[in-house]
């Protein structure tokens, strides 16, 4: 016994309220982020991720507030994401209680950016979100996309894994754009190629609509954490569950 | 049993004091929380916590400017005294981090690094690093602070480096990652844990409301 893979819960929030697209459009309205943070904490999440999709700079304040909030009441650790820019970004961000913040456009804008990041606050904050698409099948290739999925930018996503890794990056959170919101699943060759070619922690995401793609994540993937938002959003499944099908599986899990 | 609560989180622009402070006043809401680095409050306080996050040399650089190295090294004589995480690191005399460093000297031992090869579970791949995520604890020893916690529970880490503190009664408990290795250290009124008691729920509010009832004996029987 040791180390166990962690369930993590995403809520993406726009303007303080947590919704829930499909392949990052068509979005649905589930709910306030502090009740939700306040339930998977309850039910025994491992960590909880915000991803904060806020299109004004003047509508991003609310994810601070939101932070605030639920960092006075759960005692997990935190991760923000969606927006962040600058060494200023990431300081109100943990200053507002977040132990994580995760980088996605700004670090392919200036990859510098993550080296600056981890030499000021640590690797241990410094989470790089990648969004990834297939662009070949045979060999299977992943391209980078940024701007929620909109924007191509002509990486190749497991070198800019490596790169990433080698910058500082304390964690990877790697998304697959052709799964997030189909609820069939992870990518599974894309989490496997990836966490073998990086000795940081990746957590899988995009994808997941039943509690067997969480175990593959862990047993086909690899991967070190497993993130989902809408199936614990609409409850159909509470973390509880989950955590105890993933036990059922023989994968170490906090229960 | 000591029911004085007025505890300074000691501030030196490092880590994550605000959850800290957060987590402690969760745990006992009519404590009295200071985050200061100023040497009188240090001294009129009846506990001290020790927090840290980030790398040694920045922290222990730190230290050095606001002069905080001997007024700690006193503290650390007498009162309750908490070290988290860089705050276990920083209490032992010497470090691998970057390039090797310097610690407070308080504890008998140094800080080493985790290998890049320790084999994982499938034995085709390495185990990551950091050391992240809820890892059980094994408590070595019975002790005050870990009053209704049990055995193997699980704490959150988020580390690269670990302690090997040099006198084995010393050790308070123990987690396995690639091999066994010290997560808490026991000395007197002193206690320091590898891992973060704000992160980890139900089991570290319970050690914050411990530490905060203690008075810095290390047996059972003085409670």
């Amino acid at each position: 016994m040791g180390l166990a893979k962690r369930i993590i819960p995403c809520l993406d929030v726009d303007k303080g309220r947590v919704v829930k697209g499909v392949k990052f459009v068509d979005i649905q309205d589930a709910g306030d982020p502090v009740e939700i943070a306040r339930r998977y904490d309850q039910e025994g999440a491992d960590e909880i991720t915000f991803l904060d999709i806020t299109a004004t700079h003047e509508g991003r304040d609310t994810i601070v507030q939101v932070v605030e909030q639920v960092a006075g009441e759960v005692f997990i650790p935190l991760t923000v994401g969606g927006g962040i820019s600058s060494i200023e970004d990431i300081r109100k961000m943990l200053h507002a209680g977040a132990d994580k913040v995760a980088i996605n456009s700004a670090a392919v804008r200036k990859p510098e950016f993550v080296q600056h990041a981890a030499q000021h606050f640590g690797s241990q904050c410094i989470v790089v979100a990648i969004d990834a698409k297939r662009v070949a099948s045979d060999p299977l290739k992943w391209e980078i996309f940024t701007h929620g999925g909109r924007k191509a930018s002509g990486i190749d996503a497991i070198e800019w894994a490596k790169k990433m890794t080698l910058y500082g990056a304390g964690e990877l959170l790697v998304t697959s754009m052709d799964c997030d919101g189909t609820k069939n699943g992870f990518d599974l060759p894309l989490m496997y190629t990836i966490n073998q070619q990086v000795d940081i922690p990746v957590i899988a995401s995009g994808g997941v609509g039943t509690l067997q793609h969480l175990v593959e994540g862990v047993t086909q993937g690899h991967a070190d954490a497993v993130l989902a938002a809408s199936i614990f959003h609409f409850q159909e499944y509470s973390i509880k569950e989950a955590k105890q099908y993933m036990a059922d599986q023989g994968i170490e899990v906090r229960l | 049993m000591s029911t004085l609560s007025e505890v300074v989180i000691i501030d030196y622009g490092m880590g994550n004091l605000h959850s800290v402070a957060k987590a402690v006043e969760h745990a006992t809401p009519k404590s009295k929380i200071h985050i200061s680095n100023q040497l009188s409050i240090i001294q009129n306080a009846d506990r001290i916590i020790f927090p840290g996050v980030g790398a040694m040399a920045a922290c222990m650089h730190e230290l050095q400017q606001l002069d905080l190295i001997h007024i700690l090294q006193e503290a650390a004589k007498n009162k309750p005294f908490l070290g988290i995480c860089l705050g276990l690191q920083a209490l032992l005399e010497h470090s691998e981090e970057n390039d090797g460093t310097q610690g407070l000297g308080i504890i008998p031992g140094n800080v080493k690094q985790f290998s890049k090869k320790m084999p994982a579970m499938d034995h085709t791949s390495y185990l990551k690093i950091p050391h992240m995520g809820w890892n059980q604890v094994y408590q070595e020893c019975p002790h005050p602070l870990w009053t209704n916690i049990s055995q193997h529970s699980r704490f959150y880490f988020v580390h690269s480096y670990y302690v090997t503190p040099q006198i084995p009664s010393m050790l308070a408990a123990s987690s396995h990652y690639g091999h066994r290795f010290c997560v808490a250290i026991q000395h007197d009124n002193i206690f320091a844990v590898q891992f973060h008691p704000e992160k980890s729920q139900h089991a570290g509010l319970q050690f914050y409301a411990n530490f905060m009832q203690w008075d810095g004996n290390n047996t059972l029987s003085s409670q």
